[in-house]
């Protein structure tokens, strides 16, 4: 009995929070945009996972009898320049997007998040000088400084994400050092300082958890940034190499045959603004579910 | 605080951060690269060309000497020689950025006359198709590769309907304007050149289309939500009832009241546009500082990529400069 009253008493604490999470799953599913954004995410996490399920072809054999064919049944989205199928290229590729998201995500927050809770939270000096580092980095056109280091590291596919994640940190530092700033004046921290905590405690167990979820909206938005940086940089020849299957490189191949055979640049493009939408349809349906004005 | 301070302010934190800058650069060409002469000249080259590139190019020196050397050249504009093109790397920027300038000025105007239109017409008419048909106008925009939208652009309109030209800034047989600003458009007009303008404008509509789509989502977006912040306001329920025709209402207040925010939304447009410029100048084969940086890089051309990244970055500080001090006289409260 004492049991059962205090699961319920333990679901009655959670209630506002069920309750919120319905209002938000009302607001998604009134939300088309976002649905077409959630589909199109979900398919793709999907055919990363399954890619290999889902076509016969090995992306990177080459059989120079068939090449250059134009789409049919048995190539849907035809052939290129060494008989490679473009489709199972297209669908091995989306695992290469998917491990540039998660991989420069995972940096480029880290690193982001850090130095805005630590500017945040110590302030004086120190926030001086991150910032201003902040604001040098933010000096450069993004791509351009990507480009560079991406270069002088030398151009494979694993240096292009350390590219990116170094220049993709900065909006997540300005947010976080924000959130910080706001979260260290209020009167619980100042009872756990004066309860002895450490910084170190105070900023990790205390500050994060309270300034993390503004800094989480952002990343689902710059997602789709990621992909399209990382396909420049595949593009532009700074990024993965041939014949690496990573969408930009596709682009890039495709482009000598682009008059007669335009599907080798035209689909593995559709694929990258089709995920890069999926990605920006989401964020807009996340910004508008967040949004006070629009919530109640 | 008085407008006068607050731009030396702004003008000395600017000071401060071009010399991060300038570190960030040095900082790349000079020591991530573990062994740039032997990167440059393949692994197999004898070692007296090694030396002598070595010398060439001053990595033999310290460090520290570098450093000192790549800062005073820089303050006056003086990045070396460049070894692709054996030109002083400003004389190259003098020739490739107008071309560069030229492409995001246009790409500018398109993306701000798009973003504006659709903007107030899906404020005006909000929930209505037109601000339907904006919206996903726009995020469509955002969502392509600027290089790919390019490609169909160009096999579109040039390959298969052959409307409009494809590569380059001219025609093949048509010579440049006179150079003064470096900008074709601006120059044939000066010199009363209408040929060279026409070509050069035919040649510029594609690349600055493609790159002026992918600014207008963000102009649209910023213009529709502040129209409509402000036409909540009672003001603007005072000059309907007052009998304001709808179009008087809209232009005269609505309008200019809601246009602080879209400036600033403009002024950091004009970043992305020049990253755009990258891909767009490459794509459309516009000899412009995008492309030249972009060659530079690929060919381990050490004092172009320097100096025209740090050159890049100095015009991105000094347009995101200009729109804060802009700012500031638009609206009192940002003075701070």
């Amino acid at each position: 009995m004492a049991k059962k009253t205090a699961k319920a008493g333990w679901l009655e604490l959670m209630k506002p929070y069920f309750e919120d999470m319905k209002h938000t799953l009302y607001l998604w599913r009134r939300n088309p945009l976002a649905i077409i954004g959630t589909v199109i995410i979900a398919t793709f996490v999907f055919v990363a996972i399954f890619a290999p399920l889902l076509t016969p072809y090995n992306p990177n054999a080459q059989e120079l009898e068939i090449k250059l064919q134009a789409p049919s049944w048995e190539h849907p989205f035809g052939t290129d320049q060494f008989g490679r199928d473009i489709l199972a290229r297209i669908l091995y590729g989306s695992r290469i997007a998917m491990q540039i998201i998660i991989i420069v995500t995972l940096i480029s927050g880290l690193l982001g998040v850090s130095v805005g809770i630590i500017a945040g939270y110590f302030g004086g000096a120190l926030d001086d000088i991150l910032m201003r580092v902040t604001d040098m980095f933010l000096a450069f056109p993004r791509l351009v400084l990507a480009m560079a280091f991406a270069a002088m590291l030398g151009p494979n596919l694993a240096n292009m994400i350390i590219a990116i994640s170094l220049v993709n940190w900065t909006p997540y530092a300005r947010i976080a050092r924000a959130e910080a700033l706001r979260e260290k004046g209020k009167p619980y921290v100042e009872s756990i300082k004066s309860m002895g905590a450490s910084n170190f405690r105070i900023l990790f167990s205390h500050i994060l958890p309270m300034s993390i979820s503004p800094v989480l909206v952002q990343i689902t938005l710059r997602m789709g940034t990621i992909i399209i940086t990382a396909a420049s940089l595949g593009f532009l020849g700074l990024g993965a190499q041939p014949p690496s299957p990573e969408w930009g490189v596709m682009v890039s191949d495709g482009r000598t045959f682009l008059i007669d055979q335009w599907w080798i640049s035209t689909f593995p493009g559709i694929a990258i603004a089709l995920i890069v939408l999926g990605f920006n349809l989401l964020g807009d349906g996340i910004r508008d579910m967040l949004d006070p004005r629009l919530r109640r | 605080m008085n407008i006068w301070s607050y731009i030396i302010k702004r003008l000395f934190l600017m000071v401060i951060v071009l010399f991060g800058v300038a570190c960030i650069v040095f900082f790349i060409a000079h020591v991530i690269p573990a062994d740039p002469v032997t990167a440059l000249l393949g692994g197999n080259a004898p070692d007296e060309v090694i030396e002598r590139m070595e010398e060439k190019l001053g990595y033999n020196r310290p460090l520290i000497v570098q450093f000192g050397d790549f800062m005073s050249g820089a303050v006056v504009g003086d990045f070396g020689e460049s070894l692709r093109t054996n030109n002083p790397v400003i004389e190259d920027i003098n020739t490739y950025f107008p071309a560069t300038l030229e492409l995001t000025i246009f790409a500018m105007l398109i993306a701000i006359t798009l973003g504006l239109i659709l903007g107030i017409l899906s404020a005006v008419h909000r929930n209505k198709w037109i601000d339907h048909f904006s919206r996903i106008f726009s995020i469509i925009g955002v969502s392509m590769p600027v290089f790919w939208t390019g490609l169909l652009l160009l096999l579109l309109f040039y390959y298969k309907l052959d409307w409009l030209p494809g590569a380059g800034r001219l025609g093949f047989f048509t010579t440049p304007p006179e150079q003064i600003t470096g900008m074709y458009l601006v120059d044939s007009l000066i010199t009363g050149n209408w040929s060279a303008f026409k070509e050069a404008l035919l040649h510029l509509l594609l690349p600055a289309f493609c790159l002026g789509y992918l600014a207008t989502a963000s102009i649209a977006r910023t213009t529709r939500s502040s129209m409509l912040d402000v036409m909540k306001q009672e003001f603007i329920t005072t000059a309907k009832a007052k009998g304001l025709s709808k179009r008087v209402v809209i232009n005269r207040h609505a309008l200019k009241n809601s246009l602080i925010p879209t400036v600033t939304i403009i002024g950091l447009t004009f970043g992305s546009l020049l990253e755009g410029a990258v891909l767009t100048e490459t794509v459309f084969s516009i000899p412009g500082l995008g492309r030249y940086i972009t060659a530079g890089l690929l060919a381990l051309d050490y004092n172009s990529v320097m100096g025209g990244t740090l050159y890049i970055a100095f015009v991105y500080s000094l347009a995101n400069l200009i729109v804060d001090i802009l700012y500031a006289f638009l609206d009192p409260r940002m003075r701070t």
